[in-house]
């Protein structure tokens, strides 16, 4: 089944176009914005509606998301939890709070809970180093962790 | 020495601070509207007397790099802003973004009318999303007012400034890897020659300047660009102004400081940072991002024969003001002036391994002896931590590192050589304590 945006996405598309001199500039940010419509990830029809409609091939888009860290190529849980573990935070504790996250969740890094709720997954440096230790779970940063907030923050994430 | 300044940071912490109205109120966007009227040489002129060093990383002086471009003549010119802030330890272009946007905005316009750009792209990376809401926010605001758009102030010289997001690669903060990726491709940097200013966003003209490196500008010109250079006390060394100082790792107060530029790693760590965690002797310090050597708490500046290093030369290197040229000269790198502090609690060998994982996962894979040297190293040093290195891979980390440095198209492999080389030399014990003993070391860990 071919991939469809809605009427609103559709004008966001337009409004992205004009910003760029041509069509290919708008790849990344139009993937972005199929992504967030496709529960979070580029799916092989997502792919051929990029191309279509930027009058690009697919190879290239294939190229584009396979190079950038933010595209998922398989469907993530409800939640992408990322927790930063570069040197500023782990010089704060990250390794405990990575730990913590997998003894919560019970899953490994990369893993999604049974449940589809929660992905976990390592991020390089976000940031946020004083502030540390820190993660991103989807569009938010939660900083100066403990354990306790964690549990406060996914516990709260679960619930909706 | 220790000069707090509030030029980019007097709104910081107020919960309208980063709105159009509070920026007015402190005297922003006067500068722009007088920058509109003046010639274009003689804007380049003052930018180049407020001597303000890229504060990306890379310390080129802005107003040098604006002369760079050539005369309008028919094609389009290009501003391009580097919000793609990804250095390890660095945290302060997002300070700017979220809480003073019209700062930056207010630069870009300069920055535009210096370079004959109409068009300006603020890169920012993606995951920084408050900051990409700020600026929207700030760009919708200075649209309505009518100080962006067809006519700026009234003047017939159109700007136009867009927010355009990356998608996670630490590399698309290399100027021509971030003008690919600007242009819908995979973030791999260019060969230079040719510049960005020769061909740059999709073939054009285009300068690329970091976030603080325009946010400032505004000051720079409210202020004159001698007087602003001035505040410095390495205006002799072409280093002027004031700067966003940071700090963290282990440290009682991380965080971002506005100071003059002239301000110490001593006065950095032990006034502004609180001294260090649970008041423990200092390890080891990176002055500015991790691509940065890492210097032992006892270091003494040796530059003799050197007149402007005169009060310098011989004293600890903790006190050596932080400047572009004054750690370049003394073999060390100013990056991005954000400090990451490791006290004794630390153990270096954990500190290198976690480096050399992000080096590994962020190189972009074009140039084989990053691609290959990088993936190497990661694998050495997981085998020194797990205890079954040989000595003999230990003495091989300088001999890989040196493979990588100078032979890549980008200096992305100089700055994932560069913590190996110095964590080799400098705790070079400590490594070889890991393989004597299989792996157990002193501290073990990385947190206090």
């Amino acid at each position: 089944m071919a991939f469809v945006l809605s009427e609103a996405h559709e004008r966001e598309l337009a409004d992205i176009l004009a910003r760029y001199p041509n069509k290919m500039a708008a790849c990344i940010p139009a993937l972005h914005l199929c992504q967030n419509a496709n529960d979070n990830w580029v799916s092989p029809e997502v792919i051929q509606f990029v191309s279509e409609r930027l009058e690009l091939p697919a190879a290239h888009v294939q190229g584009v998301v396979t190079f950038y860290t933010l595209f998922n190529q398989h469907r993530p849980g409800k939640h992408q939890v990322w927790v930063c573990r570069t040197l500023s935070c782990a010089l704060r504790g990250s390794d405990a709070i990575l730990d913590h996250c997998q003894r919560r969740l019970g899953v490994g890094i990369g893993q999604t809970t049974a449940d589809g709720k929660f992905t976990l997954r390592t991020a390089e440096c976000l940031a946020s180093c004083g502030t540390a230790p820190m993660m991103q779970v989807d569009k938010t940063y939660y900083e100066n962790l403990t354990p306790e907030k964690v549990d406060e923050i996914l516990a709260g994430l679960s619930r909706d | 020495m220790l000069k707090r300044t509030d030029y980019l940071t007097k709104n910081y912490g107020r919960p309208d601070g980063h709105t159009l109205q509070a920026y007015e109120a402190n005297g922003g966007y006067r500068p722009v509207r007088r920058v509109l009227t003046m010639a274009r040489e003689a804007v380049i002129e003052e930018a180049k007397k407020a001597h303000i060093r890229g504060r990306g990383g890379a310390g080129f002086d802005c107003g040098t790099k604006w002369s760079f471009m050539p005369k309008p003549n028919g094609k389009p010119h290009y501003l391009v802003i580097n919000a793609d802030e990804g250095e390890p330890g660095t945290f302060k272009d997002r300070t700017i973004m979220e809480q003073n946007p019209h700062a930056i905005l207010e630069g870009c316009m300069i920055g535009c009318y210096a370079i004959g750009a109409h068009t300006c792209y603020i890169y920012v990376r993606d995951e920084l999303h408050l900051s990409k809401e700020r600026l929207w926010g700030a760009i919708r605001e200075a649209r309505s007012k009518g100080y962006l758009g067809n006519t700026p102030f009234g003047n017939n010289y159109p700007i136009d400034i867009y927010v355009h997001t990356g998608a996670g690669a630490y590399i698309c903060g290399e100027e021509t890897a971030l003008l690919n990726s600007l242009e819908g491709r995979r973030g791999e940097p260019r060969l230079k020659p040719p510049f960005p200013a020769q061909a740059g966003a999709f073939g054009f003209p285009t300068t690329v300047n970091n976030v603080e490196t325009v946010a400032i500008m505004p000051t720079a010109f409210a202020l004159g660009g001698d007087a602003f250079s001035r505040l410095s006390d390495l205006h002799a060394f072409n280093d002027g102004g004031t700067r966003l100082f940071g700090v963290s790792g282990h440290v009682k107060r991380p965080g971002i400081y506005e100071c003059a530029v002239g301000l110490t790693l001593r006065e950095l760590i032990y006034d502004l940072g609180g001294g260090i965690l649970n008041d423990r002797p200092l390890m080891g310090v990176i002055p500015g991002g991790s691509s940065c050597p890492v210097h032992l708490a006892d270091e003494i500046v040796n530059v003799p024969n050197n007149p402007k290093f005169e009060p310098y030369n011989g004293k600890p290197f903790l006190d050596l003001p932080l400047g572009v040229d004054t750690f370049r000269t003394v073999g060390s790198m100013l990056g991005t002036c954000c400090a990451i502090v490791l006290s004794d609690a630390a153990d270096p060998v954990l500190a290198m391994q976690n480096l050399m994982r992000f080096y590994k996962h962020e190189s972009c894979g074009q140039c084989t002896p990053c691609r290959e040297g990088c993936g190497w190293l990661e694998r050495l040093f997981d085998k020194v931590v797990a205890g079954t290195a040989t000595m003999q891979e230990v003495d091989q980390v300088s001999e890989i590192a040196s493979n990588i440095t100078g032979n890549t198209i980008c200096a992305f492999g100089d700055g994932a050589a560069q913590p190996a080389l110095s964590f080799i030399r400098k705790y070079r014990k400590n490594f070889e304590d890991y393989v004597e003993n299989r792996g157990r070391s002193q501290t073990g860990k990385l947190h206090p």
